[in-house]
């Protein structure tokens, strides 16, 4: 087996999910090579070759890689995929815009948001908003995966000491361009990272209510997410989603604050080790998730919990 | 401008899935069938064009069995100009699905493909991504806003940290987020419009494509219970509890 894992990072740093790559890496066995694909990006190969139990660290420093076009870094991927047996990322808006084309162009299927190893062929992922679990087999020669970071307890981030090899073929597509960003600027943790996150739904009325919820977040240093109720209303943007169809999170403690607990909602949060839910309606469905309901009003509960604390 | 939106047929959103009593998968038997909510903001975007006077046809295309008819009807009762529907077993895999879109795509030569970032029964996120690449034409995935500037296309997506805009060079590929658009309801007197659009049938054997995939379902579980909590009385109750029992606080 040889795995290839397509590193996070933002050019400066590499990103933790990385770390729970690695441990997918190592449940499925074999040999582990990084790819890093990025513009300016030597830290983050420095710090991807201490990783132990890597082989092997590819990086590819070009500004064609700069913003993780998938255009581009799935021709480099499928160039580096030579004789491996998998290729892995994250289940991240970047990996899941390059995977499934590094997998078309391999012809063969993506195993989308993986879950669980149970052998080097065969894993678990959610279907249906995860009120279902799939095991699948895969027979292609090269499985190209993205990885549910959550689900996989990170490796270790020293240690190791691997060999870094430059790669000098650049994949530069014509008909795509960057623009710009609008990155959210936040000194707390990320959500998917986070040990603690304090989610707001439609409940809280206003984007400035949020400002409570942050009180809270800063005295247990965690993350600020919210239902797509509370972004579609546009009290917050669209990155603090956490759901079918924004993130999955999974922290130690989440803290549902005046969140019903719709289906898509509950798929991106109830792998969390314990959930607390604030909420005044007592037939609210996030009650059946919670390990610690409480019915209140929340704009009397949570200054109260933050006083607490 | 020519659009192509690609739509598939999926469980309503609102139904609560069942698993097998044999795991062999989810029971679909007797449940009610909509158009992928994503899907359906792919075609009111593409009407959107068409109304702007951007789009000069909106083409939707379904790779399924006959039953996806009633989801290109919803299409064209959305406002869609013509229907393809290809012919294939149900539950084909994703780049079945994009080969097959490939083909059309050839036929049809659009300037546009509009698809949904993702079905909400097998949650892939993949059609789009693997039709651009068979393609070898540019992508912007996970949309929320849509402009076509000179012959160019300019979309802002919705990434991890916030928002991204790229700049595409037509034809290109475009999987549409949330909050791209509100659909309209389909008015009656579209819904009745609709049944005599053209809606063509093909095969996927015509256009050359042979439905098989190297992955196999062996199971499908409901996930793991979780047991029931308590309900607490006040925040101080909380606290303690989240302190003293759970030890997930200091």
């Amino acid at each position: 087996m040889s795995i290839l894992i397509i590193a996070e990072h933002d050019n400066q740093s590499l990103k933790p999910v990385t770390l729970n790559l690695l441990s997918a890496a190592q449940a499925i066995g074999g040999e582990v090579a990084i790819l890093v694909a990025g513009n300016g990006c030597a830290a983050v190969a420095e710090a991807a070759a201490a990783l132990p139990g890597v082989g092997q660290v590819l990086v590819a420093d070009h500004a064609a890689y700069e913003h993780q076009l998938a255009e581009n870094v799935s021709k480099l991927v499928v160039e580096l995929a030579e004789g491996r047996s998998h290729l892995l990322a994250a289940s991240t808006t970047s990996g899941k815009n390059v995977m499934p084309r590094v997998a078309a162009l391999l012809g063969v299927n993506q195993l989308s948001d993986v879950l669980a190893v149970e052998t080097p062929d065969r894993f678990k992922r959610a279907i249906y908003a995860g009120n279902a679990i799939a095991t699948v087999e895969s027979a292609d020669a090269v499985k190209v995966m993205t990885i549910r970071g959550t689900a996989f307890d990170p490796a270790a981030a020293k240690g190791g000491s691997a060999e870094v090899v430059r790669v000098n073929s650049v994949h530069q597509s014509a008909d795509i361009a960057f623009v710009g960003e609008e990155l959210a600027k936040s000194d707390r943790p990320e959500l998917t990272a986070a040990r603690v996150v304090v989610s707001g739904g439609r409940g809280m009325g206003n984007g400035e209510n949020f400002e409570l919820l942050n009180r809270v977040a800063d005295k247990l240093g965690a993350a600020v997410g919210a239902s797509r109720a509370a972004v579609d209303a546009g009290f917050v943007p669209n990155d603090m989603q956490v759901g079918q169809t924004g993130k999955m999170v999974a922290p130690e403690l989440y803290i549902a604050v005046g969140i019903s607990g719709a289906i898509q909602h509950l798929a991106g949060m109830k792998d969390s080790k314990v959930i607390v839910a604030i909420n005044k309606d007592e037939e609210a469905p996030i009650f059946q998730v919670a390990d610690y309901g409480l019915v209140a009003d929340l704009f009397e509960a949570v200054p109260a919990l933050e006083a607490q604390l | 401008m020519k659009v192509l939106v690609a739509v598939k047929r999926v469980i309503d959103y609102n139904v609560k899935v069942r698993v097998k009593a044999d795991q062999s998968d989810v029971d679909l038997a007797n449940v009610k069938m909509a158009l992928n909510p994503f899907c359906e903001i792919a075609v009111e975007e593409a009407v959107r064009l068409k109304e702007q006077g951007v789009a000069t046809e909106v083409v939707v295309v379904s790779v399924g069995s006959k039953a996806c008819q009633e989801q290109l009807r919803t299409a064209l009762a959305l406002g869609a100009d013509r229907a393809l529907q290809v012919e294939a077993a149900d539950g084909p895999d994703s780049l079945s699905v994009a080969r097959i879109l490939a083909k059309v795509a050839e036929a049809e030569k659009p300037d546009l493909i509009l698809l949904g970032k993702q079905a909400i029964d097998s949650d892939n996120n993949q059609t789009g991504q693997m039709l651009a690449a068979l393609l070898d034409r540019p992508q912007a995935t996970f949309a929320s806003e849509v402009k076509v500037e000179g012959g160019e296309l300019l979309v802002t997506r919705e990434v991890d940290g916030g928002l991204q805009t790229l700049k595409l060079t037509l034809p290109a590929i475009v999987t549409t987020d949330l909050r791209l658009n509100e659909p309209r309801y389909a008015s009656l007197p579209n819904i009745m419009k609709a049944k005599k659009k053209p809606l063509d049938v093909k095969t996927a054997e015509e256009l050359g494509v042979t439905v098989a995939s190297q992955v196999k379902l062996l199971k499908v579980e409901p996930p793991a219970d979780r047991k029931a909590g308590i309900r607490v009385s006040s925040i101080e109750e909380l606290v303690d509890k989240l302190r003293n029992e759970a030890k997930v606080i200091a």
